[in-house]
């Protein structure tokens, strides 16, 4: 296209001055783009030390300090889960040997996926559930994290068997665990990924827990 | 002549010409960010921080960008300083980061930074420049405070709620409970609650303005 087309009111911009313009532009980019670079050649440390730290603490809540001394968070494994879906399992060892695990379980809750961490005993016993993510209604259904309220620690020292699998449902549905007022669906999604969390380690007992 | 001029910028940004409450600018963040005035504090001042800086540098290179690259100029600007305040919070504020990170972001499409670059910083000094954005965010600050308050102390029944987390152990004293856990009306926290206070507050205003006898300004979203 050349400059006399694009005319339709007042004069034509000039080639040199279009040229200008994105001389301008480009400087601009460069400049701005130099500054992001240094940001982040500045900060990626501290970022990378922040994000280790979050799930150092997510882990120490479902991998109690007394069961191991290793670093769960750098001692992985990757298996897959039922669905097929690559799942990174979080081993706690005590001099070699692995005395419990954590890994993501997954469910849907009234307002879409709910992210937890489960952490189980070398002996399938649930040593806790924590809520990573989930987007609940706030006053309802985030009554799952810990710090709104009590309710994520029914499952602490329960195991598959105890009770029985088909009772690992909410009261509802049949099965021992409460629901809350205003809110069934919330506990009944975290009630499916902990079955399935449970039956993810049955499935995967003997590779979960050998030394290596 | 220049006290007086920047105390008309300190007045127009906090009140006189609020970012919220006058030009109804930047309504994405004063909705999703204020179910809790903890929450409406730290995203008020991560836009006044971003204002502050997008302002000082488009008054700077104000002679260097020409008309007709100023808008993609300005955004690059906006976008850049986003940035370097998201990093920068995830590395040095992780606390506050993990509370307001979703939406720092965001403050790249709210177009009350990219309305005052536009409207004050591309014809103004630096100084001027780097006040208004300032003032322009903290009344933003103030504007998103206010709404959270109402929100928070009618929907969860406590006000400043986990103030300590974004401002640190010593602000635990301002963390109260208004009303009774299951007072609260939950439809105040839910998007709903975000329009009818913003609505309700913006009559408040007025209100104000008109008892001290002052003229309503119909700026920003109403001029035409």
């Amino acid at each position: 296209m050349t400059t006399s087309q694009i005319a339709s009111d007042g004069p034509a911009p000039s080639q040199p001055k279009m040229f200008k313009h994105g001389v301008i532009l480009g400087l601009f980019c460069l400049g701005f783009g130099l500054i992001l670079a240094i940001t982040n050649e500045v900060t990626i440390d501290g970022i990378g030390a922040r994000a280790i730290e979050d799930k150092q603490n997510s882990l120490s809540q479902v991998l109690p300090d007394e069961l191991h001394d290793n670093n769960p968070v750098t001692d992985t494994l990757v298996l897959k889960n039922a669905e097929g879906k690559e799942l990174t399992v979080f081993r706690a060892r005590k001099d070699g040997k692995v005395t419990g695990v954590a890994y993501e379980i997954f469910g849907t809750g009234y307002a879409g996926e709910i992210k937890l961490m489960m952490g189980i005993d070398a002996d399938g016993k649930v040593l806790g559930v924590r809520v990573l993510a989930h987007k609940e209604t706030p006053g309802l259904g985030d009554k799952i994290e810990a710090k709104k309220g009590p309710w994520i620690e029914r499952f602490t020292g329960l195991s598959m068997g105890n009770p029985p699998i088909e009772r690992w449902k909410v009261k509802k549905d049949g099965g021992d665990f409460d629901q809350f007022a205003g809110a069934t669906i919330t506990p009944r999604g975290v009630m499916v990924a902990i079955r399935s969390g449970l039956e993810f380690f049955a499935a995967n007992k003997s590779t979960l827990t050998k030394a290596d | 002549m220049a006290d007086s001029k920047y105390s008309t910028i300190i007045k127009d940004g906090l009140w006189d010409n609020n970012g919220v409450f006058s030009m109804l600018l930047g309504m994405c963040p004063a909705m999703a960010m204020t179910t809790s005035a903890t929450n409406g504090f730290g995203m008020g001042l991560a836009t006044a921080v971003v204002m502050a800086a997008s302002s000082w540098l488009v008054a700077i290179f104000r002679n260097q960008i020409t008309t007709e690259v100023r808008i993609p100029v300005y955004i690059l600007i906006v976008a850049a300083m986003v940035t370097v305040v998201d990093l920068g919070m995830n590395a040095w504020m992780h606390e506050l980061y993990k509370v307001l990170g979703l939406f720092i972001p965001l403050i790249v499409s709210n177009c009350l930074p990219l309305a005052r670059l536009e409207a004050f910083a591309a014809k103004q000094p630096p100084v001027a420049a780097v006040l208004d954005g300032l003032f322009m965010g903290l009344g933003f600050t103030i504007a998103l405070t206010a709404v959270g308050a109402v929100r928070e102390i009618t929907g969860s029944g406590t006000l400043f709620a986990d103030a300590s987390l974004l401002l640190g152990p010593a602000f635990k004293v301002i963390e109260m409970r208004i009303l009774p856990a299951d007072m609260g009306v939950l439809m105040m926290i839910l998007p709903p609650g975000g329009f009818i206070v913003t609505g309700l507050l913006v009559v408040v205003k007025r209100l104000l303005d008109l008892r001290a006898g002052k003229e309503i300004q119909m700026t920003g979203a109403h001029a035409v």
